[in-house]
């Protein structure tokens, strides 16, 4: 009977299988908490009648799910927000921190790309500066920009602009000689060559490091806002966590999984239209 | 003697040979291309064919000497110096059509978008290329095909002077016939003053008016300039019957296995390096003289 079946076919079966393997082991090996009326006059002294705070069960985390998505953009207050929301003050923070560093990077490495002198001038700042935990400029930016919201912004800028600049450099760098003579023996000037020419040839490897960057960008906006806290996914992690609601705390795990997968989903279908055979 | 069309005056070329020394690849060639020939340059790997080619399309610059077209010295790529390649250059990214329009949209910035597309489709089909085919991107193409995509962006140019880079060095046999015979076909409509560097004898006798030879190197030198005394238009199935035929080509293979090692290395001692002119002319004169030693060349300037 599966042999009918196409090769994803397949493995979408699998998929299903294990996910459903798995939410069964997970929902069976959560133990039942005694009721009430089952306890002893002991046990109801020691306190063992209050709920016990436990990994919930996934058919809990489905509830959950159903009720939040079911009304996501509800607004009760500053504690008490819609998981869309909170959501969208994410992707608001990533999309603004990364369009930043996209306006500088692709610029500044075009210019690295093209000259080796710029190249060897900047690389020992890039060296020192990329392996720098982005939440580090977290404090200064703080102190200096003196504005949670923008420091946010400001530390996903910092993160998202390494993989841009490093990937703009090297593929303008690698551009073939044979294709920048094309331009030169069509007498293009040094604009129309960098953007109908160097920009084309080099925008798969320009693209891989904006999608690079915007992976990171998302791991890094939810310990930033865990920091900063007030709105965003990773506040409401946080504070689900001091509520010890984990069933919440799952849920928005998994939907921040979701929207990762979603901006990266995004920067595929830009890497194939970008994509040429040599 | 009037100025040629092009001329090449005294032009050498040195490259450091990384121990504090030079190497001196040719110095003083001095050699003329006139409005409307085709000429065609034989020589071994590493003479400077090539170098003279970048220096021609003024994508280098030489060590000293001067290139002149039409009176004025060449500095820099222009586009009145067309190029096709040896591999091809065509942009990826851009189908064949989009290839040729990006040339055509660089020599005629004022032109319509249909103007410039018909312009590029009228080329894409001279060389054969027509229908969907010019949709496909290089890398769908048969390299025969990229050679064809990257003819048909040159001449729709119509550069001053025409630069041919070995454009069929890496095609095989036959397909590189066909090609040498559509090339043929446009050239002779537009009478294009055309330089072609290339490795291959038969190849050199069919298209080309005159073809200079050159020593092997260092200190290459343009050594002379066999002219091709068979009328055209050409086939390739018919030049090898006409009587000039096997007297060129021996002397070609001549030069190439001995004379282009035996002449190599000689230093010009600051004069001009000006290529001797061969004619070989057997049509006639054959049956006058026929227990002479075949007087291979009769030297006239």
């Amino acid at each position: 009977m599966l042999d009918n079946l196409s090769i994803n076919q397949r493995a979408a079966i699998l998929s299903l299988v294990m996910l459903i393997g798995g939410l069964l082991i997970w929902e069976a090996a959560i133990p039942a908490q005694k009721t009430a009326e089952n306890l002893t006059e002991y046990e109801l002294l020691m306190g063992l009648g209050q709920e016990r705070a436990g990994v919930p069960p996934p058919s809990d985390i489905l509830a959950k799910a159903w009720e939040e998505l079911s009304n996501p953009f509800y607004d009760a207050g500053p504690n008490d927000k819609g998981i869309g929301i909170q959501i969208g003050y994410s992707i608001y923070r990533v999309l603004s921190g990364y369009f930043l560093a996209a306006l500088v990077a692709i610029p500044l490495g075009f210019l690295i790309g093209m000259s080796q002198i710029a190249y060897k001038a900047f690389n020992p700042f890039i060296q020192v500066l990329r392996p720098i935990s982005p939440l580090a400029w977290m404090p200064l930016a703080l102190f200096v920009i003196q504005d949670s919201e923008a420091s946010a912004i400001f530390v996903i800028f910092i993160c998202s602009i390494w993989p841009m600049l490093i990937n703009t450099a090297f593929g303008v760098a690698g551009v073939r000689q044979d294709w920048v003579n094309v331009a030169r023996t069509h007498e293009l000037g040094s604009l129309r060559t960098a953007f109908t020419v160097i920009l084309p040839a080099a925008a798969p490897t320009i693209i891989t490091g904006m999608r690079i960057s915007i992976g990171i960008a998302w791991l890094v906006i939810v310990a930033a806002e865990m920091l900063v806290g007030g709105t965003g996914i990773g506040y409401y992690v946080w504070n689900e966590w001091n509520n010890l609601d984990l069933t919440s705390v799952i849920f928005s795990i998994l939907m921040i999984g979701v929207v990762g997968m979603l901006l990266d989903a995004a920067f595929s279908v830009l890497q194939r239209a970008v994509a040429y055979a040599e | 003697m009037s100025k040629p069309f092009l001329s090449i005056e005294r032009l050498t070329q040195t490259y450091p040979d990384g121990q504090g020394g030079s190497t001196t690849v040719f110095e003083n060639a001095s050699f003329g291309i006139e409005k409307g020939e085709f000429v065609c340059i034989l020589g071994h790997s590493g003479c400077g064919k090539s170098t003279i080619m970048n220096i021609l399309a003024g994508l280098a610059e030489p060590t000293s000497g001067v290139v002149k077209m039409d009176g004025l010295e060449v500095s820099g790529p222009s586009l009145d110096r067309g190029v096709v390649f040896q591999n091809y250059s065509l942009l990826p990214w851009l189908s064949a059509l989009k290839n040729v329009t990006f040339g055509v949209k660089a020599r005629h910035p004022d032109w319509s978008r249909e103007k410039v597309e018909a312009h590029a489709r009228d080329f894409l089909a001279k060389v054969g290329l027509e229908g969907d085919v010019v949709h496909r991107k290089p890398s769908q193409l048969s390299g025969g095909m990229r050679q064809r995509v990257s003819i048909a962006r040159a001449f729709a140019n119509h550069p001053k002077l025409l630069l041919l880079d070995e454009p069929f060095g890496a095609l095989d046999a036959l397909t590189r016939g066909t090609i040498q015979e559509e090339l043929l076909k446009i050239w002779s409509g537009t009478e294009q003053t055309v330089f072609m560097i290339t490795h291959d004898i038969d190849e050199a006798i069919l298209l080309a008016d005159r073809i200079l030879l050159m020593t092997n190197g260092p200190f290459a030198r343009v050594a002379e300039s066999v002219e091709i005394t068979i009328p055209r238009p050409r086939k390739r199935t018919e030049i090898v019957e006409h009587p000039n035929y096997y007297a060129i080509r021996n002397h070609l293979v001549q030069f190439l296995g001995h004379r282009s090692k035996e002449l190599a290395g000689k230093q010009s001692d600051d004069a001009d390096q000006r290529p001797e002119t061969v004619r070989l002319e057997k049509t006639g004169q054959a049956e006058d003289e026929p227990s002479a030693p075949p007087p291979l060349r009769a030297v006239n300037d």
